[in-house]
């Protein structure tokens, strides 16, 4: 086994690690952004809500947020670790330096500061919150022949089941009714708070920057640089992780903040 | 002709950085020199201001160099906040008509702890050679020279492999990386073998090795900036350095070096 560990501790070994890390945190960021583009349905939550209870029981996915948690720190740590290492390379540095590259790519570990910023943030805020705290219920009322809500009520404090989610069908009435804790009202709570909605908006401009090196630089790190697939690599680098990802997730506090005032 | 619309007679600022060796602190020293003509090279105008100096009694400023043609890649300075200066082209092939009448003009050495300073802008790259030593060449005893037509290689992967083999090894790509990383360097040498019939029996092992005494050398690690091929006077392309991590994977899955 210690050639593997060589391996690992070469410099194209670390690389490999930030890439296939980097890489699958992208892949991620595509299911998560998805998934939560169900806070813009306008059903008060329903969708948003059925779904946190998915992600959080089904044991498969489970196991990959286990990975996903992992991969984070990995990445993260390795990150740092090369950021320090690459310096030290350099220990005196130039009086006059006019690089011929991208900012961004000179700048990944601050960047990724921004973003680990960011998740401590976030995850203290939602992941925690929804594993651990306190998430009040609220009831869902809807009429499943014309697919219409009903009614809907937040539950009292008091009100506890063991189940994240309690599901009833009425058959004389039709109607169905939803009981599940709310955390879209938590993400609707925290959204009229402005420097929190600045901090978020702020670091998806960060993760921007990061993917629209960082997607194409996993790539030829994994050494898969060919002239037939480089153009689509750029492509969905640039617009999908670059652009629409980052767009899509500063959108959410931005519209919850706009729904706010009024 | 000129470029930059400079005047027969330049007169520059050159701000020079100056060490005395090694274990002792340098610092930069400020020249004014005048009657620099627009078609001397670079380094011709430094042997002007060092034939200057040595009448002053004054020590000249070290410098690498020796083909003074572009290819043999000694000549190393970073000029202006790039290696070799503005244009893509080694120092030596660098032209004064790329400079303006009256400009400042900042001459550093190669930054790298890979790369210490032996004097002024001297500074010493055998790092390189040890990574060369290391593996990049065929050690097969090729006895008499062949029919040259013996081991056919299609002209693409010669083209190919002579791209690579284009690198003079000057250290511009360690120069111009924020991370003074090797891999540009380390990954033509590893190309320009790889690609042909006659690297192919040493070409894991050769991997490894190369790749382990660049770390060993205290090279960073590869952000994939590109600076270092956008810098580099032979054009030497970032593929290659995709292709080493291939190389290097494979090397490190296939090879019997446990
Ligand atoms: C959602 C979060 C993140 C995603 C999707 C992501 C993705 C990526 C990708 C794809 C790369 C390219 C890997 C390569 O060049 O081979 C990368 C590089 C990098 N990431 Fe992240 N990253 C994230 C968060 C972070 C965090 C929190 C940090 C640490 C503070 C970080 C630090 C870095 C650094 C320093 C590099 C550059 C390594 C180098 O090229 O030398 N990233 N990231
Ligand atoms: S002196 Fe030989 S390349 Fe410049």
């Amino acid at each position: 086994m210690s050639w593997l560990l060589r391996f690992f501790s070469s410099s194209i070994g670390k690389k490999l690690i930030m890439a296939l890390t980097g890489l699958f945190l992208c892949s991620f960021l595509v299911v998560h952004m998805i998934g939560n583009t169900q806070l813009f349905y306008a059903d008060q939550g329903l969708a948003f809500n059925k779904y946190a209870v998915i992600m959080t029981s089904n044991p498969l996915i489970e196991i990959i947020s286990i990975g996903l948690y992992f991969f984070i720190l990995l990445h993260t740590v390795q990150g740092l670790l090369l950021a320090y290492k690459n310096r030290q390379a350099r220990p005196v540095g130039y009086a006059k330096f006019n690089n011929s590259s991208r900012w961004q790519s000179r700048n990944m570990a601050i960047l990724g500061t921004i973003i680990l910023v960011f998740l401590v943030v976030h995850m203290s805020r939602f992941w925690y919150q929804y594993r651990f705290d306190y998430v009040p219920y609220k009831k869902y009322v809807e009429n499943i022949q014309t697919g219409q809500m009903v009614s809907t009520q937040a539950m009292a404090e008091s009100y506890a089941v063991k189940r994240r989610i309690v599901e009833d069908l009425d058959e004389t009435t039709g109607h169905k009714v939803t009981i599940v804790r709310d955390l879209y009202k938590e993400v609707e709570v925290a959204f009229q708070n402005l420097p929190l909605v600045l901090l978020y908006v702020l670091s998806m401009v960060a993760l921007a920057y990061h993917l629209v090196h960082g997607f194409q630089s996993g790539f030829q790190t994994l050494g898969l640089n060919h002239p037939k697939y480089n153009p689509l690599v750029r492509w969905v680098g640039v617009g999908l992780f670059a652009i629409l990802i980052p767009a899509v997730f500063a959108a959410m506090p931005i519209y919850f903040y706009v729904k706010s005032l009024g | 002709m000129a470029e930059g619309h400079s005047a027969d007679n330049m007169t520059l600022t050159l701000k020079v950085w100056r060490q005395k060796n090694r274990n002792t602190e340098g610092r930069f020293v400020t020249y004014t020199l005048g009657g620099v003509s627009p078609d001397m090279s670079f380094l011709e105008m430094v042997d002007i201001l060092n034939t200057q100096l040595i009448e002053r009694n004054e020590e000249p400023i070290a410098f690498d160099h020796d083909c003074r043609e572009g290819i043999c890649g000694s000549c190393a300075m970073y000029i202006n906040g790039r290696p070799h200066g503005p244009k893509q082209v080694t120092a030596c092939q660098l032209h004064m008509r790329s400079f303006n009448d009256g400009d400042t003009i900042t001459i550093e050495p190669w930054r790298a702890a890979a790369f210490p300073i032996i004097k002024d802008l001297s500074v010493d790259r055998s790092a390189f050679d040890r990574i060369v030593a290391a593996g990049g060449y065929i050690s097969i005893n090729t006895g008499n020279a062949q029919d040259a037509n013996s081991t056919p290689v299609p002209k693409e992967a010669a083209d190919e492999a002579f791209m690579a083999a284009a690198c003079i090894g000057c250290g511009a790509c360690v120069a111009a990386c924020k991370n003074a990383s090797a891999m540009l360097f380390v990954s033509a040498k590893i190309s320009q073998l790889a690609l042909l019939p006659q690297g192919q029996a040493e070409r894991r092992i050769r991997a490894e090795k190369m790749v382990a005494q660049m770390d060993e050398e205290g090279f960073g690690a590869c952000s994939n900036t590109g600076a270092c091929s956008a810098e580099c006077p032979k054009g030497i392309s970032m593929t290659n350095i995709a292709r080493m991590n291939r190389e290097y994977y494979g090397a490190k899955l296939k090879s019997t070096n446990v």
